[in-house]
């Protein structure tokens, strides 16, 4: 085994801790996992007082954009999401629900990132699977991540590039696959699933102070 | 880019591997996180977990070890192997795979793929076909290749990927087991009907045969047991391989 960094800080802040918001849409397990891998706890919860005062947050998502839109609604979690002051990371969906509008399902997003969400063109297949690379890395972030590292993406919608873009990754056309604005970040790769650099980047955003 | 993928497979029977796996230093041979650590270490791209048990307690086991594994390895796995209800996905979802595979349980019931991809997105329903090649017509099997349908390969891979599928993982039956390549020529027309990615399965035999498979047969991933758990092949040293041949891996 190969040794492990020294983590330097517990989540940042105090007394909330970390919480995976849980809306029942995604694999919320081995986010819990990667993040225990790291040495940190992870709370699931879709209480917005928990969230609120959490250090904290990951918005994660898999599955139908409209569906996933639906149970945020119900939940009252659409209203508080963007109202955050703490960092905040979307994980996939997640990401793609903080857009302004999707194309999957005709979705109107949260609007925290000012981009539009499309679809890949029937000129590659459909959905992406698979390890691609990441270029044009910005922010604390992507911290001692090298450009061209390759993370696991499964999806079949991106975010177009734009002013928020804080890393590239190229696959039918060059799309963001990161995104940053204040405090909130998303990432359209899984970084519970991508190995050690994946797992650098949920460290790194577990140390980020705002 | 995106990268061609190296997946090994493993065969579980009662939380255990069943293929002798003694090559490795490991304190449990038969552990199968132990193994899948292993190979996500050793350059794997995805582990795909093949239940072959047929016990009582299978569905508890199968979700346990899936827990597991979960827990202990960063990057993505696929488990399959009985799965036949929408039940059973959602646990093994839950503790923690990112995809599961279907095979004869979308044969007798195609409309589980609709079930399953409206339920937890088509990203994480792969369609197992098993199919081997009579009389110039390839035929879709089941049991391991033990019993014929009626259905032809490519009519049902396009019907898989209508109703939803997000993957298609073909085993060519009259290459599996026979170290001599991929069934390239098959793999290529389904790359051509159908607009999702293909996962190669059965045949394996020497690195070129990789290379063969990604170029001939236009697979986006290729998948292989034994040559991988009686280190024939060591995945570094394929990926190097590919690599010196154009095709791009993750390195």
């Amino acid at each position: 085994m190969k040794s492990k960094e020294q983590k330097s800080s517990p989540v940042g802040g105090n007394k909330g801790g970390l919480v995976i918001i849980n809306y029942g849409a995604g694999n919320i397990q081995s986010i819990k996992f990667a993040i225990q891998r790291l040495g940190f706890e992870a709370k699931l919860s879709d209480d917005p007082e928990e969230i609120q005062q959490a250090d904290k947050v990951i918005f994660p998502g898999v599955g139908e954009a409209s569906s996933a839109m639906k149970k945020l609604k119900a939940t009252g979690l659409d209203q508080l999401i963007p109202e955050l002051t703490q960092p905040v990371l979307g994980i996939c969906l997640g990401m793609q629900l903080m857009c302004k509008h999707s194309e999957e399902g005709d979705t109107k997003g949260l609007g925290i990132f000012d981009v539009e969400v499309k679809r890949f063109s029937n000129q590659v297949k459909v959905p992406q699977i698979g390890w691609n690379q990441i270029s044009n890395l910005q922010t604390e972030l992507f911290q001692g991540i090298k450009e061209q590292e390759f993370m696991y993406l499964v999806h079949s919608f991106y975010a177009e590039k734009c002013d928020e873009m804080i890393s590239e990754t190229t696959y039918d056309v060059a799309y963001a696959s990161a995104l940053k604005k204040n405090n909130f970040f998303g990432v359209q790769f899984h970084p519970e699933k991508s190995s050690q650099a994946g797992e650098r980047i949920l460290d790194n955003f577990l140390n980020i102070n705002i | 880019m995106l990268t061609k993928r190296i997946i090994p497979c493993l065969d579980i029977k009662n939380g255990r591997t069943v293929k002798g796996v003694n090559f490795l230093d490991l304190r449990d041979a038969g552990n199968p996180v132990e193994l899948a650590q292993f190979y996500a270490e050793n350059g794997a791209d995805e582990l795909v977990f093949l239940d072959i048990s047929a016990t009582e307690e299978k569905r508890k086991t199968l979700a346990n070890l899936v827990l597991h594994v979960a827990e202990k390895v960063n990057i993505p796995f696929t488990v399959g192997g009985g799965i036949s209800s929408v039940e059973d996905v959602d646990v093994l979802l839950q503790c923690g795979a990112d995809k599961v595979s279907i095979n004869s349980s979308a044969v007798k019931r195609p409309e589980l793929i609709n079930e399953l991809s409206a339920k937890f997105g088509s990203q994480c329903v792969v369609v197992a076909i098993d199919a081997k090649q009579v009389d110039g017509e390839w035929k879709v099997h089941l049991v391991g290749g033990k019993v014929a349908t009626e259905l032809n390969l490519f009519d049902w891979a396009k019907e898989v990927e209508k109703r939803g599928a997000g993957e298609t993982l073909f085993t060519s039956m009259n290459n599996d087991g026979t170290k001599n390549g991929f069934a390239n020529e098959a793999l290529a027309k389904l790359s051509e009907d159908l607009n999702i990615p293909i996962i190669a399965s059965g045949g394996a035999g020497r690195m070129q045969h990789f290379a063969d498979t990604f170029k001939e047969g236009k697979a986006d991933a290729a998948l292989a047991a034994s040559v991988f758990h009686f280190k024939e092949i060591a995945i570094p040293e394929l990926k190097e391989f590919l690599n010196d041949e154009a095709i791009l891996v993750r390195m």
